[in-house]
């Protein structure tokens, strides 16, 4: 399949009418969605009818726009006015957004066309897919193996070449771990840089929405189009446009290889393909240095303490009263909200909400809450030491390929200790990107690595020009899942 | 009733959530592996930060008045309304 940027050349020069293009994306989902359960809703008639609208445009003598076409999906917690945003969670089945997210509006505006909606774990809270109330969506690569999440179907809806492009979240490498499990392209910007109206809220100090495409070229295109203030979110960045840059990016770069990174909780499969991805930036000049960034030690029980405070507070919202389920409980206004929540809300999220309300509870907020925030202060620190001699850093995505599902579900410390290679850039807001690096072997079957590339803040053009030069002179990108071509099993 | 498990319905009660009695007796296991897993943390040599440092720099916007969401759409995903409002039990004299 031809990645966006190659496709938008084709639409915009009327090669391909959207409608086709539309319609070959709506075919291959119905194909492949009832086994890889990517998508929650699929927009079929809606998409057509925008297809035929676009289409007649181009036909009449408008010039099309930098997305014009392009089949897109987006998480279920990004809000599409009208259509179902239900986040992955029985809370809010059914919930039907009264207004659209800026990111999704603007991809719209810029001639995308939305054909669904993807699975993700129950309010973004999980690294598996397992964690959503509707569906288990599966890794096309091996579909007893998980995809990755939280951004599990917007990940599974690209590598299976359902759509080009895809929106996710990134709280604490939503969009960089499914992307890497899946053997795509992911990348969460620099915090503020897009904004965060529309999107469901978890961990305001750390959402971010993020990108997942064939390429980075392909992520690039939708920055352009996604980057910039919005007077509806005030922790958007007011300056910042995404610019791309165009220069050879390999000769002089100064690699930072973070030593806790590199540690043996990785896997060694893993970790030669990741060596072997910096041994590309090396030999065509780039400069590598081991760094320290102490202060990611701390990074897990720091991330979890901050985005389960902040998620406690976020979701008190979902207690029956203005949107979603309700249960009666014992007829009291407090029975209701109690009962509510207990039905409508999943293991994992009640797990979350139970710790934050801890850490924020008298007695414990100094030792826990108030001391995560200055640990992430550190944190910051550490980051702003290293790119004083650094221009990136490097590294694997996850310590691991992709898991078989039900693996981790009892275990919630082995799922939360794993994300310790996304959750540091997540706390520092600094942009990151992972992108494919290799496959490796797991009871017969080939499953990617992602590699992971970390820059200062605001240096979010200088990640995915890197990203876009490695895979200039690499083909990893371009490793499609058998899995999926044999259809569904 | 181990102290994990009063824990934990001690935290469900100031969170507004129902758990059974299975559900306690799990999340109070879980929670001390996770606790104990975290306490790195708590010994973390670490002047303790402003509260303002999560979010400090983000502007305020201007305060004038603009449109907000219809009352219509407002309610549409309302679970129950009465009259243009949001309708909920009884506080006060009774259940209903």
């Amino acid at each position: 399949m031809k990645d966006a940027t190659d496709l938008l050349a084709d639409l915009a020069a009327g090669r391909v009418s959207v409608r086709s293009c539309v319609d070959s994306s709506l075919e291959r989902i119905a194909f492949l969605n009832d086994e890889l359960q990517a998508f929650a809703n699929v927009h079929v008639d809606e998409a057509r009818a925008r297809a035929d609208e676009l289409d007649a445009e181009l036909a009449a003598g408008a010039t099309p726009p930098p997305l014009f076409g392009l089949p897109i999906a987006v998480k279920s917690n990004l809000c599409v006015r009208g259509r179902e945003s239900n986040c992955g969670s029985r809370m809010l089945a059914g919930y039907r957004a009264p207004y659209t997210a800026t990111a999704v509006q603007r991809l719209l505006d810029a001639g995308a066309v939305l054909v669904g909606t993807t699975h993700m774990d129950e309010f973004a809270m999980g690294s598996s897919g397992e964690n959503s109330s509707f569906a288990t969506t599966r890794n096309p690569w091996d579909h007893q193996r998980a995809p990755g999440g939280s951004s599990s179907g917007s990940a599974v809806a690209v590598a299976a070449e359902m759509v080009p492009l895809a929106l996710g979240s990134d709280t604490g490498g939503s969009v960089r771990q499914p992307a890497s499990f899946c053997g795509v392209t992911g990348f969460k910007p620099t915090y503020g840089a897009i904004s965060r109206y529309g999107l469901v809220a978890f961990g305001s100090s750390l959402d971010q929405v993020g990108s997942i495409a064939r390429s980075a070229r392909d992520v690039e295109a939708a920055l352009q189009v996604l980057c910039g203030a919005d007077e509806h979110d005030s922790t958007s960045l007011r300056d910042f446009r995404y610019e791309v840059d165009a220069g050879q990016p390999f000769e002089g770069l100064r690699i930072g290889l973070p030593a806790q990174f590199f540690t043996d909780s990785v896997d060694r499969d893993v970790r030669a393909s990741v060596e072997a991805a910096i041994d590309v930036f090396c030999e065509r000049g780039a400069k590598v240095e081991i760094i320290e960034l102490p202060f990611t030690e701390l990074a897990v029980p720091t991330y979890y303490v901050l985005a389960t405070a902040e998620a406690s507070s976020n979701l008190a919202r979902y207690d029956g009263v203005e949107c979603g389920r309700r249960a009666n409980g014992d007829g009291s206004l407090a029975g209701m909200f109690a009962a509510t929540r207990e039905a409508g809300f999943g293991p994992e999220v009640k797990r979350r909400i139970l710790l934050g309300t801890y850490v924020l509870s008298s007695g414990y907020y100094d030792a826990w809450y108030g001391r995560a925030l200055a640990v992430r202060d550190r944190l910051r620190a550490d980051f702003a030491r290293a790119f004083e001699s650094c221009d990136l850093l490097l590294g694997p995505t996850y310590p691991t390929p992709a898991f078989p599902l039900g693996q981790l579900e009892a275990d919630p410390v082995a799922v939360y200790q794993a994300d310790v290679l996304t959750v540091p850039a997540s706390l520092a807001g600094l942009p990151a990107a992972s992108v494919p690096c290799g496959l490796v072997a797991r009871e017969g079957v080939e499953l990617p690595v992602g590699l992971q590339l970390i820059g200062p803040a605001r240096g979010d053009a200088r990640v995915l020009a890197a990203a876009r030069s490695f895979q200039s002179v690499t083909a990893h990108h371009h490793a499609s899942p058998t899995a999926t071509h044999e259809g569904a099993r | 009733m181990s102290d994990d498990t009063e824990l934990v319905r001690r935290m469900a009660a100031l969170a507004h959530l129902d758990v059974t009695d299975q559900e306690a007796e799990q999340l109070g296991r879980q929670f001390a592996d996770i606790l104990a897993s975290f306490e790195t943390l708590t010994r973390a040599e670490v002047e303790t930060a402003p509260e303002s440092s999560a979010t400090s720099g983000a502007p305020f916007r201007a305060d004038t008045e603009r449109p907000s969401l219809a009352r219509e759409d407002a309610l549409a995903n309302a679970p129950e309304t009465a009259d243009g409002f949001f309708s909920v039990p009884k506080t006060i004299g009774g259940n209903h």
